[in-house]
């Protein structure tokens, strides 16, 4: 788990020491290659990224297409102060929290407990038949299984309304209640996630030495205690860390999810600020306050994921680069 | 020894059977999806199938690769797919190269890397990025599916701490040997990189293949949606104005086994790259993150 070295540490020493001048020069001599080589993706980045980043200034215009960025009216923060008094969006932001939070709470202790649970299975054959079967459904699009959810789960006959019908429960309009819709889509994300999930856990698992079992095993303890014991405090770094960087993620409850599987019923208890913006900007035209409610979004997001990934470093020393 | 007490054993028993049940729960809806698409319409209709099919046909396929629509859709999605990962490899091999390096030898890689970097952490939003594509008049064309996503900074990332494990010694002989940066990219560190590229490359597929949001906001013309797209749209909103099927004609087939037949196709070519797919992706999970 030690992850990458800090940058400026592994350095070869002796290029440190032969010629400390040589940090200071640019070398194009030998490195115009490199330049060149990160042009096409600068230009790319710079057009697809950066420009569109100097568009949000509309989420403080009343931006109309036909006046364009300079003739459109200028009102401030206008759009972010109706954004909080407008009962829809403050909904919107509600639900995107208490849904994120549920599937970040619950995407994290089912694949703990699976990656667990398969770490006890002897066979190996079994065991990778198993894995096999638990990673597939993460590599399939919502639109896939938003078309499946919608046969499964149609009250009318759908799969599993008509296994609650055999042990007497009356059909369930999973996708048109607004409570149920919620707990659907939970389970139904990790469903999806859980079996990927568990690959880090897993690697953490198969890093634990083994003469830790061994010897707890001679001072009599039985596998339930070395499970507590030894296996779960093995895993709690890989459990901080991600956890910790599902924070960031408190803002986005599944734009892809929640769009293919909801619809004006749900509205009210479903709907995030993703596909609210969607709705608002490019279905009814309000592109500026569309624009604000996604800049307030990306602003916190941002904010979140520095964090996340900041404690992230301080706790388990974690780095991604 | 634990494994011999009567404890264990039961548990044992339960946490196979648990497992095996939790396993087969995942594939367990396709396989249904897979049984009505080849099932017959009056037994689909009537709910009748489980995980079997019920009056075998293949109707439900001669009728969707008979649809125009949907063949172009997948001609669409076979270019995306082809092309967006082309050149998403090359670009994203050509960046994480020179910010492979250290700093010290290469001045201007950390302004570089934040650069990239910054565009995971905030972007314009939306709105403003559909007004450059229809500003850059792309709208309708398989360059807006392909070039706004095209430097996938996580994919970069991946290359990059690959490319920083390759053996400096290696790096260093080619140099005194006389060749510079770009005979060592493509003659030392492509050839020791490609497990990497084929898991990055198998990752980018798959996600062109699944992509359908930009085909649904930039593609004004439903001919141009890109195969993901259309199902989207035919099955998840309901709208078979997309299709060219005429009432009396959607109302003779269960549009139910079609709709499955669609949803299998569509999730075909993610079943057969996958066992390529899960012999890389464990591998370039730990490429990007744990490191022993």
């Amino acid at each position: 788990m030690a992850m990458e070295q800090p940058l400026t540490t592994n350095t070869p020493m002796r290029q440190a020491t032969h010629n400390p001048r040589k940090r200071t020069r640019w070398n194009f001599k030998r490195n115009w290659p490199l330049h060149l080589m990160l042009l096409p993706s600068v230009l790319l980045t710079l057009l697809f990224a950066y420009v569109p980043m100097g568009g949000i200034i509309i989420a403080f215009q009343d931006f109309k297409p036909w006046l364009g960025f300079t003739g459109s009216k200028w009102v401030g923060w206008d759009n972010f102060r109706f954004m909080f008094e407008y009962p829809d969006s403050v909904q919107v932001i509600w639900n995107t929290v208490l849904i994120a939070a549920m599937k970040i709470v619950a995407g994290l202790v089912a694949p703990v407990v699976f990656a667990i649970l398969l770490n006890e299975v002897r066979n190996s054959t079994f065991k990778r038949f198993s894995q096999t079967l638990v990673y597939l459904p993460h590599f399939l699009s919502w639109v896939v299984l938003g078309g499946i959810l919608l046969d499964m789960l149609s009250p009318e006959g759908g799969l599993i309304n008509q296994v609650l019908a055999a042990v007497g429960i009356e059909p369930i309009f999973f996708l048109g209640d607004g409570d149920w819709f919620r707990v659907t889509v939970v389970i139904s994300d990790v469903w999806k996630e859980f079996g990927f999930g568990t690959i880090v856990f897993l690697a953490a698992l198969a890093g634990i030495n083994p003469a830790l079992y061994e010897a707890s095993e001679v001072d009599g303890a039985t596998r339930l205690k070395q499970t507590l014991h030894i296996t779960l405090p093995a895993l709690v770094p890989m459990i901080i860390v991600v956890g910790t960087l599902s924070l960031g993620n408190i803002l986005n409850a599944g734009f892809d999810q929640i769009f293919n599987l909801y619809n004006p019923l749900v509205y009210d208890k479903g709907d995030i600020i993703d596909t609210f913006v969607y709705r608002m900007g490019i279905l009814n035209g309000k592109m500026s306050f569309a624009t604000a409610v996604g800049l307030f979004k990306s602003f916190v997001a941002m904010f979140l994921v520095i964090t996340a990934y900041r404690m992230a470093y301080k706790i388990a020393n974690y780095r991604i680069f | 020894m634990y494994h011999k007490t009567t404890g264990y054993r039961i548990f044992n028993g339960f946490n196979l059977f648990f497992i095996a049940a939790v396993s087969l729960l995942c594939v367990l809806p396709l396989v249904h999806i897979l049984a009505v698409s080849f099932s017959g319409k009056a037994a689909a209709s009537a709910n009748l199938v489980t995980l079997w099919p019920i009056d075998f046909t293949v109707d439900a396929y001669t009728k969707t690769f008979g649809n125009s629509n949907f063949l172009s859709a997948l001609w669409i999605s076979v270019q995306r797919t082809v092309f967006g990962t082309l050149l998403s490899m090359v670009l994203v091999i050509l960046t994480a190269y020179p910010l492979s390096k250290e700093s010290l030898n290469f001045k201007g890689r950390s302004l570089y890397a934040w650069f990239f970097i910054f565009t995971m952490l905030f972007s314009g939003g939306l709105i403003p990025s559909y007004i450059l594509i229809q500003k850059l008049g792309l709208i309708n064309t398989l360059w807006a599916l392909i070039l706004p996503g095209a430097v996938a900074v996580w994919n970069l990332i991946l290359m990059m701490n690959f490319f920083r494990n390759v053996p400096k010694e290696l790096e260093e002989a080619a140099f005194i040997d006389g060749a510079n940066h770009i005979t060592t990219l493509f003659r030392i560190y492509l050839p020791v990189s490609m497990p990497a590229i084929a898991t990055i490359s198998l990752f980018t597929m798959v996600g062109q293949w699944n992509s359908w949001f930009d085909g649904l906001i930039y593609m004004n013309d439903a001919a141009k949606y890109p195969l993901a797209t259309l199902m989207q749209t035919i099955i998840v909103q309901q709208d078979f104005s997309n299709m060219n099927v005429d009432a009396t004609q959607l109302q003779n087939m269960s549009q139910r086994t079609v709709n499955a037949a669609q949803i299998f196709i569509g999730a075909l070519p993610i079943l057969l790259v996958y066992p390529f797919l899960q012999r890389f992706f464990v591998k370039g999970i730990v490429l990007g993150a744990v490191k022993e």
